[in-house]
């Protein structure tokens, strides 16, 4: 008898890990909580480093799920449990749905900007996260301030939410510094004349063509990068933001005042996640992602036999590494079913 | 003639040592007191003042009214030992009299009096008589003194049933003392009774009938058994007077004095004096502090509660860690059956451990404000929580206030952070500075949205004008019809801040401004009893993550009846509780702004 | 070897193998968080002294580090202790502690 797989969260690990399982011969079925696939990669307008369409790489991986696998959306899952033979899982509809092995691609939240209050997300009108300015981007209409106004003066605060003791997220969230640039770049090309600050602790360039395209920011864009850590801002009458920070490099307090101030907004754990983890008795690391049994060597198991990892419910992931490691998970997944 | 024997000798010698160095304590702390005090003192002997004091030392040291209102049971052994030895002495001086030959008695007669006097004319039944009477008394009190001790040792081993979870750590001279006294009581009964049991009367109903039981069985060796007893007995009162002035009983002649003190208005200083030295004194070492720490029960930091605190500077082993690791949320002192001001004096004590940091803040600009009828201090903290200040300048807008924003543009502290670190001299600076700036804005009322500015405003700025917390402030105004209001029907919790509740008496304002707005639900601990939320700025040695265990203990506390909001009044309170609530936490301006229609 | 290095005016030179690193011995001891700063700047950002004074308290850690206690000690009287940095440090600096005991430090070399 062919054996079933769930794979719980239709984002871009989840769409990939089950249409390789498709392709391996395995019987799938993908879970989705919202009323499509995709997940977060539905928000992005372009995708760094090279500002390609995001639509692309959701077209693709779309494709790839049709006709192979069932996909089934507004799935909700009440409760999940093991049985003497596999997974059984009750879906919110009434649904009972046995399986034999469970893929885990349930993904991340963004960090709500509200925690941090001292940057006046939700407070005041130009405080906007790198989400929000992302579906601007897609809107196709020019960026303005809540005012109306082309911004003459764009800052973009990196690290929010992430390596910070404060809101408890000791972790780098990894692709924010990137998408700061890219989007600081996607900013100039709208409005040349405009200035635009990065405002970072670190830039994080860690993979192929990211520094190229801080040289291209820097070189091409007229970017500038200032390195200190905005400590809080407030707001003019005329709606402008002004902005504490020190410029480290030359160890003052720097006074900054911009018409739009956009929150580089990091991952964090879903609820969503964590839930599903505790049914299941899978480990939670300090960071509260999940916990592979071996991060470099079996990154995609878990202590339980039969439940698989893939995708940013393990940490902060891009797409391309998402991608790259549901692939795997697949493979995994495939050889583990033929043991049973 | 004089009854006298070898044996009371211990007892004599305690004693005398222990009134010679109550004496000489007293009068040193007395003679130590500032002139201003010492004046007080003087004057308060003759006044009406004495007998208030009296009366409280009477209320608190020997009926122990504080401990029965904590627990009945506790209250009950702490009297029965105190009042009920105290009535021992005094009624024993009384009986004693009836078989005095002489005017005055040496003290050591009534207190072995059974030794001496084998009364056989009046049997124990016969209560009518002076005698008989005194007998059924002194066995009586006894018995009430020796429940006491029953309830004491229960107490060892079921602290909870005294509505205590965890005892003192004693030192050695504490558990001698507590040994002795504890032996005192049983070994007076015992030996009593073998007297009177040997000469077949003279004790009551109690000493009699177990003297009767004992003559039984050891016969004429009684006698002998009764004299090593006398000896014992007196031994243990010598020893326990001798080892009471380096033991925590040293707490009784300390509380005394500190009651006549306190009575005649004499308080602590910012630097050490007398006072503070009799409150040191006065720490009974109850242990009531422990259970009350937020630090030791919920972040597992055992060494450094108040009781602990006080007996490292009584015995000048005060070290860095002790005095800088508390949060100065004033629960042990609230707690405290002694009332003793514990975080005055880890201040003061604070002062000399906390290194020669120096500023004279010279920096600091002198630029004179605006004039303004009232003035609105946001805080240093309540720059880093945006919505406070936003809301407070909308209600400001809307209720039509004419203020001056002092801090808008960069606060200077209102030194209690520095006052904390127990530098005064240091934060005057800071007081001196700002005071001139609110003086000179000619402005009649100062209306700040920290609690630990509003508690520094009021104790140390000596300001002639109305200094409120933004709570009251806007209760003032709602009141007035001055802030339209739509009503919501969120259930919230109200957290008490430390320096606005304990530390500015003001538990009422908040509530009554929220339930305009809300619905208040119930905490469990509040009010007084209120938690810490952990960000307190009163303690310098702490990692974040004991902070944070301390957050989810006041959140525990604070989420019971599940809220859907958190309200608070103080910045500092919001940030800390914002990083681990999982419900909104707002301040009560910003619900009160939320409230006001559009 | 020995005479490698930069023919520099002394005072423009960190010299670290020369620099008396015991002040940050105790720190380690006291105040371990130091240890844990980034240099984001923020604490600097936020400082009330900072407004009014060339005061820069990212930098004291820094100086601490590097052994440089000369600076420090000038540097650390012009605090008000107010706590705001620690509101605001995402290392969990405790920087309160960090000045007390840094100045204690000081004082113990006299």
């Amino acid at each position: 008898m062919a054996k079933t797989i769930v794979v719980i969260g239709g984002g871009v690990a989840g769409m990939t890990a089950a249409s390789r399982l498709a392709d391996l011969g395995e019987k799938v079925i993908l879970l989705e909580r919202e009323d499509q696939t995709g997940g977060h990669l539905r928000q992005w307008d372009r995708l760094f480093p090279n500002r390609r369409p995001g639509y692309e790489v959701l077209d693709f991986l779309m494709e790839n799920l049709e006709h192979k696998v069932d996909v089934r959306c507004n799935q909700g899952i009440s409760s999940v449990s093991q049985q003497p033979s596999g997974f059984s899982l009750e879906l919110e509809a009434g649904e009972s749905l046995p399986c034999d092995a469970l893929l885990l691609a349930t993904g991340f939240d963004l960090f709500d900007a509200h925690k941090k209050e001292e940057y006046g997300y939700g407070i005041y009108d130009n405080v906007i996260t790198s989400a929000d300015l992302e579906m601007m981007f897609r809107s196709g209409q020019k960026i303005t301030t809540r005012q109306g106004d082309a911004p003459s003066r764009v800052g973009f605060v990196h690290c929010v939410g992430s390596r910070d003791e404060k809101v408890g997220n000791l972790y780098c969230s990894k692709v924010c510094c990137v998408t700061g640039v890219k989007q600081a770049i996607e900013i100039k090309e709208q409005f040349p004349g405009a200035e635009v600050f990065g405002f970072y602790t670190d830039l994080r360039m860690y993979d192929r063509h990211f520094e190229e395209m801080y040289y291209e920011a820097q070189q091409k864009w007229d970017i500038n990068f200032l390195r200190g850590r905005v400590s809080e801002c407030a707001e003019n009458q005329d709606h402008t933001i002004v902005l504490k920070i020190e410029d480290t490099l030359t160890s003052r307090p720097l006074k900054m005042t911009v018409d739009l101030m956009v929150l580089l907004v990091g991952f964090v754990p879903s609820p969503e996640t964590l839930r599903l983890a505790a049914m299941l008795g899978i480990v939670v690391g300090e960071d509260r992602f999940l916990e592979p049994v071996d991060e470099h060597t079996r990154s995609n198991f878990t202590i339980q036999p039969g439940v698989f990892l893939a995708g940013a419910s393990k940490g902060p992931f891009s797409i391309s590494n998402a991608i790259a490691d549901a692939g795997e998970a697949a493979l995994q997944i495939h050889e583990y079913l033929r043991t049973l | 003639m004089i009854s006298f024997n070898l044996f009371v000798l211990p007892f004599s010698l305690g004693l005398i040592y222990l009134l010679y160095m109550i004496i000489r304590w007293w009068s040193i702390w007395i003679r130590g007191l500032p002139a201003e005090d010492q004046k007080k003192f003087r004057t308060g002997i003759f006044s009406r003042n004495f007998f208030s004091a009296l009366k409280e030392v009477f209320l608190e040291s020997l009926i122990h009214r504080k401990m029965f209102r904590r627990n009945a049971l506790l209250g009950y052994m702490h009297m029965s030992f105190a009042f009920g030895w105290f009535l021992l002495i005094l009624c024993g001086n009384i009986e004693s009299r009836i078989y005095s030959t002489t005017h005055v008695n040496p003290p050591y007669y009534p207190i072995f009096l059974k030794f001496f006097i084998h009364d056989r004319t009046v049997l124990w039944f016969e209560i009518n008589t002076v005698p008989g009477f005194f007998r059924f008394l002194m066995d009586f009190l006894l018995l009430f003194v020796l429940s006491g001790l029953v309830l004491a040792m229960v107490k060892r081993g079921r602290p909870k049933w005294f509505g205590m979870k965890r005892t003192t750590h004693h030192q050695l001279t504490d558990k001698v003392a507590l040994i002795c006294l504890w032996l005192i009581f049983p070994v007076r009964l015992i030996a009593e009774s073998f007297t009177d049991g040997y000469y077949g009367a003279g004790g009551g109903f109690l000493t009699q009938h177990l003297g009767n039981l004992m003559v039984l069985i050891f016969h004429e060796s009684s006698r002998h058994i009764a004299y090593a007893l006398w000896w014992a007995y007196s031994l243990l009162l010598g020893i326990f007077f001798v080892t009471l002035p380096f033991s925590r009983f040293w707490h009784i002649p300390s509380e005394v004095l500190l009651i006549f003190f306190r009575q005649f208005g004499i308080t602590a200083k910012k630097s050490t004096t007398s006072f503070t030295e009799v409150e040191i004194g006065a720490c009974s070492r109850c242990g009531v502090c422990i259970d009350v720490c937020q630090l030791g029960y919920a972040a597992h930091i055992h060494d450094i509660q108040a009781v602990y605190f006080l007996r490292s500077v009584r015995d000048e082993q005060v070290n860095r860690d002790i005095l800088l690791r508390c949060l100065v949320c004033g629960r042990c002192q609230e707690a405290c059956p002694v009332g003793i001001n514990a975080d005055s004096i880890r201040l003061i004590e604070r002062n000399m451990f906390s290194g020669s940091h120096a500023s004279d803040f010279t920096y600091l600009p002198a630029d004179p404000p605006q004039k303004a009828p009232v003035l609105y201090f946001a805080g240093c903290m309540t720059h880093l929580t945006p919505a406070i200040i936003r809301a407070m300048k909308g209600i400001l807008k809307q209720a039509g206030v004419d203020y001056l924003f002092l801090d808008e543009k960069g606060t200077v502290c209102c030194g209690r952070p520095i006052m904390l670190s127990g530098k005064y001299e240091q934060a005057e600076k800071l007081v001196h500075f700002n005071r001139e700036l609110i003086l000179q804005s000619g402005a009649h009322t100062l209306v700040t949205s920290c609690p630990i500015c509003f508690r520094v405003f009021r104790e140390e700025y000596k300001l002639p004008i109305r200094v409120m917390h933004h709570s009251q402030f806007l209760l003032e105004l709602i009141k007035a019809g001055k802030i339209p209001l739509q009503a919501f029907h969120r259930k919230v919790a109200y957290h008490d801040p430390c320096d606005l509740g304990r530390g500015g008496q003001e538990y009422d304002a908040p509530r009554e401004l929220l339930a305009k707005v809300a619905e208040l639900v119930e905490v469990p601990q509040d009010g007084e009893d209120s938690l810490c939320c952990g960000g307190s700025l009163g303690i310098y040695t702490i990692s974040s993550r004991k902070r944070d265990l301390i957050t989810h203990d006041a959140l525990r506390n604070l989420t019971a009846s599940q809220p859907e909001v958190l309200a608070t009044a103080c910045p500092l309170c919001k940030k800390t509780f914002s990083k681990h609530a999982e419900i909104e936490v707002l301040d009560i301006a910003e619900m009160v702004y939320d409230a006001m229609p559009e | 070897m020995k005479e490698f290095g930069y023919k520099v005016h002394k005072e423009r030179l960190i010299d670290y193998d020369k620099n008396d690193k015991r002040v940050l011995e105790h720190l380690k001891k006291h105040e371990p968080s130091v240890l844990t700063c980034i240099a984001c700047g923020s604490c600097t950002a936020t400082c009330s002294a900072g407004q009014f004074v060339d005061f820069n308290i990212r930098l004291v850690q820094t100086l601490l580090r590097r052994g440089e206690i000369e600076p420090l000690k000038k540097e650390v009287q012009k605090c008000m202790l107010c706590g705001k940095c620690i509101l605001i440090c995402p290392r969990g600096v405790n920087m309160r502690n960090l000045i007390l005991a840094i100045q204690t430090a000081i004082d113990k070399l006299k």
